[in-house]
C-alpha cells in the first residue's frame, strides 16, 4: 500500500491547469509570510550595518559582498560546517543501518514478542527526548565521550530510531509475499532477500528517513551545547549562535553568517521533499 | 501479516535440506533453522534496542535517581533529601511561571497552527500551476534550524528593527511594542516565532493525509454535484481526522519540550525573571549552568511526567482508533 501511493502521484499525473486569481492570491500570501524573513536575511547579509540601522526595511545599497566574504574565508565556519556534515553523515548512516534492519525483523519475521518489541520502540515517540538531556550529559561524561562525535551521534541516532521504525516498517510489510518466496527458490536466505530486493524497493521510505535524520542532526543545538563544550568540535547551529552573541554589534555579518549556515540544510531539503512527503504517506494514513 | 515459511524459504543455500530425509533429520533440521531465525532477528535488532535503550531510557531511569539528592555534579550523589527537590521546584515562582507558559505554548500552537494548517493544506493540495515551488516554500521555515529561525527573528524584531519600521509605514506605528523586552508580551512573541516556525510541519502532515485520500471518493462527489467546498467539508475533512490527530500529539509533546527557538530569540534576563521560561530552559539554566544537579533533574522528571500524563490521556481518549494501523499499529 505504502509503495504504491508514494509513486502514485507521477502515475495519475493529468495535465495541470491554471486556477483562479483567488488560489493564487492566498497561495501568494502564505509563501510571503513563510520565506520573506529568510529573504530578507540573505539579502540583508549585502548590506552594511549602518545601511541596516539608518533603514532596517530598505534593499542593499549598493551591494556588499564583504559580510559573506568575510565569514567564507574565516577558519571557524569551514571547521564548524565540517563538524556538523560529520555528526550528520554519522548519524543518518547510523540511523538508517540500524532502523532498516529493527524494521526489516519487525515486518518481516513472525516471532513471539514481536508486536511487544514494536510497541518497546513507538514508545520512544511519546518520550520527550529533551527532558532526559542532563542524565544523558552526565551519563556521557561518566563514559568520557563528552567532548567528542560519539556524544552526539550516538544519542541522535538513538532519538530518531522510534520514527524510523515507525516510517520504513509499513513499507517493509508492503513488498509482495511473492518475491520473498521467489527469492528463497532461487535460493537466497532471508539476509539476501533484505540485501538484494527489500533495499533497493524500499529506497523511497529509505531518502524519507535518512534525509529527516541529518536535516534533525544539522539543526540540533541543545544536545551540542551541552556535550560540546570544545570550541574546535563546536557545530554550526553553536556557531551561529556564539558569533551572534559575540559581535552583537555586527548585524551585516551575522545575517550573512546565518545565510551561509542554513544553506545546506534548505539545499537538501529542496532535493528530497517530494520523497519526503511520499515517505510520510506510509506512516500517516488519511 | 509475514510470516515464516520453513519448506519454501530455507535458510542459506548451505543449510538447504536435501530431499528425501528421514523425518527424525528433518526434524533437526527444522530446528537448526528455527535457531538460526532466532540468530536472525536477535543479530538485525540486538544494535537498535542497544543503543534506543542506553541513550533514551537509562538516561531517564538515572533522572528519577540523581533527583533525589542535592549534587553539585562532582563525585557521586551523596546528600540524600528525598523528595525536596521537588518541593522546591514547585515553590519557586519562575518555575511556576513556566509551567504556565508551557501551557499556553501547548493550547497557543493547537489554537493557532490548527485552523492555518488546515487551510494552506487544502489550498496546497488543489491542482494548479506552480503548486510544487509553493508547497516548497511553505516548508522552508520548518527546515530552518530553529537557532537560525530565532536569531532572524531576534534581528527582525528587536527595538527599532524592521518589524517596528514595517508597522510604521504601514501607520501601525502606535501598536509597537518592545518585542523582547516587556515582560507581558514576550511570551506571545515567542508563540508568534513558534507558529512561524512549525506550522509547515503541520502542513507536510497533512498534505501527506490528503493524498491517501482515494481520488474516486473526491470523482464521485463531484458527479454528484458537490462543490469544491462540500466536497473539502464533507469529505476530505473528516478523512483527515486521524491525521490530525496525530499532528495535535506531536504538537503538544513538541510544545512540552520547547527550548531552542525561546532559548534563542528571547533575552536571558527575560527568561530568568519568568517571563519566557519554559519548562526546559528552566531546567538548563539551573541543571547545566547553575550546576544544581540533583534539582535539575528534579525538573526533567516532572517535564517527563507531565509529557507522558499528556501522551497517555490523548492516546486513551482521542488516538486510540488512529494508532489502530496508523502510527504505531498493526500493519496488514
Amino acid at each position: 500500500m505504502a509503495v504504491d501511493s508514494a509513486q502514485s502521484p507521477s502515475v495519475t499525473r493529468r495535465p495541470v491547469a491554471w486556477s483562479t486569481p483567488l488560489t493564487y492570491a492566498l497561495a501568494l500570501a502564505v509563501a510571503a509570510v513563510s520565506i520573506a524573513p529568510v529573504v530578507y536575511v540573505i539579502i540583508g547579509g549585502f548590506r552594511t550595518t549602518p545601511q541596516i540601522i539608518a533603514d532596517p526595511a530598505g534593499l542593499p545599497d549598493p551591494w556588499v559582498w564583504d559580510n559573506y566574504a568575510r565569514v567564507l574565508t574565516q577558519s571557524d565556519f569551514w571547521k564548524q560546517a565540517f563538524n556538523s556534515a560529520v555528526i550528520a553523515v554519522g548519524t543518518t548512516v547510523g540511523v538508517v543501518v540500524l532502523g532498516v534492519c529493527a524494521a526489516f525483523v519487525l515486518a518481516r519475521y513472525t516471532f513471539r514478542g514481536r508486536e511487544g518489541l514494536y510497541t518497546f520502540f513507538t514508545l520512544g515517540l511519546l518520550f520527550p527526548s529533551g527532558a532526559a538531556i542532563l542524565p544523558l550529559y552526565l551519563m556521557l561524561r561518566d563514559l568520557t565521550l563528552i567532548n567528542s562525535y560519539y556524544a552526539v551521534i550516538l544519542p541522535q541516532i538513538a532519538f530518531a530510531l522510534p520514527l524510523t521504525i515507525v516510517i520504513l516498517r509499513p513499507f517493509l510489510s508492503a513488498v509482495p509475499r511473492e518475491l520473498e518466496d521467489a527469492a528463497a527458490i532461487d535460493g537466497a536466505g532471508r539476509l539476501g532477500f533484505l540485501w538484494r530486493i527489500m533495499l533497493p524497493l524500499s529506497r523511497p521510505a529509505l531518502v524519507t528517513v535518512g534525509v529527516l535524520a541529518f536535516v534533525a542532526s544539522w539543526n540540533a543545538f541543545l544536545l551540542p551545547l551541552l556535550v560540546l563544550g570544545d570550541a574546535d568540535l563546536h557545530t554550526l547551529p553553536l556557531g551561529v549562535q556564539n558569533f551572534s552573541s559575540q559581535y552583537t554589534s555586527d548585524t551585516a555579518g551575522i545575517l550573512a553568517f546565518t545565510s551561509l549556515a542554513m544553506l545546506p540544510a534548505l539545499l537538501f531539503f529542496t532535493f528530497a521533499e517530494k520523497q519526503i512527503v511520499g515517505g510520510l504517506q506510509g506512516a500517516v494514513k488519511g | 501479516m509475514t510470516s515464516t515459511n520453513p519448506t519454501l524459504s530455507p535458510v542459506g543455500g548451505a543449510d538447504a535440506p536435501p530431499a528425501g530425509l528421514r523425518p527424525s533429520r528433518r526434524s533437526s533440521v527444522r530446528a537448526a533453522q528455527t535457531r538460526r531465525k532466532w540468530y536472525e532477528i536477535v543479530g538485525l535488532t540486538l544494535p537498535a534496542v542497544i543503543v534506543y535503550v542506553m541513550f533514551v531510557l537509562v538516561p531517564m531511569g538515572f533522572a528519577v535517581y540523581y533527583s533525589l539528592f542535592r549534587w553539585r555534579g562532582i563525585g557521586p550523589p551523596t546528600d540524600y533529601v528525598g523528595f525536596d527537590n521537588y518541593v522546591l521546584a514547585f515553590q519557586d515562582p519562575i518555575f511556576l511561571d513556566a509551567l504556565r507558559n508551557n501551557a499556553i505554548i501547548v493550547v497557543g500552537s493547537l489554537v493557532v497552527q490548527g485552523p492555518i494548517a488546515l487551510a494552506v493544506a487544502l489550498l496546497l493540495n488543489r491542482r494548479f500551476r506552480g503548486r510544487a515551488v509553493f508547497r516548497l516554500i511553505v516548508f522552508v521555515p520548518y527546515v530552518l534550524a530553529e537557532v537560525t529561525a530565532g536569531i532572524m527573528w531576534k534581528l527582525l524584531l528587536t527595538d527599532n528593527g524592521t518589524v517596528d519600521a514595517l508597522m510604521r509605514s504601514l501607520g501601525l506605528g502606535s501598536l509597537v511594542r518592545a518585542w523582547l523586552a516587556d515582560l507581558d508580551i514576550v511570551i506571545w512573541t515567542m508563540l508568534f516565532v513558534l507558529t512561524w516556525k512549525y506550522v509547515g510541519f503541520a502542513i507536510i502532515l497533512l498534505l501527506a493525509g490528503l493524498s491517501n485520500v482515494p481520488p474516486e471518493l473526491t470523482e464521485a462527489a463531484a458527479i454528484d454535484g458537490a462543490s469544491w467546498w462540500q466536497t473539502q467539508r464533507h469529505v476530505m475533512l473528516p478523512l483527515l481526522g486521524p491525521t490530525f490527530r496525530i499532528w495535535m500529539f506531536l504538537s503538544m509533546i513538541g510544545s512540552l519540550q520547547a527550548f531552542e527557538v525561546i532559548w534563542v530569540t528571547s533575552v536571558p534576563a527575560v527568561r530568568s525573571l519568568g517571563a519566557s521560561a519554559t519548562m526546559a530552559t528552566y531546567m538548563v539554566d539551573n541543571g547545566f549552568f547553575a550546576r544544581l544537579w540533583g534539582y535539575g533533574n528534579a525538573v526533567a522528571v516532572i517535564l517527563f511526567v507531565i509529557s507522558f500524563v499528556v501522551a497517555l490521556l490523548f492516546q486513551r481518549f482521542l488516538l486510540r482508533r488512529d494508532i489502530e494501523g496508523a502510527v504505531t499499529g498493526r500493519v496488514n
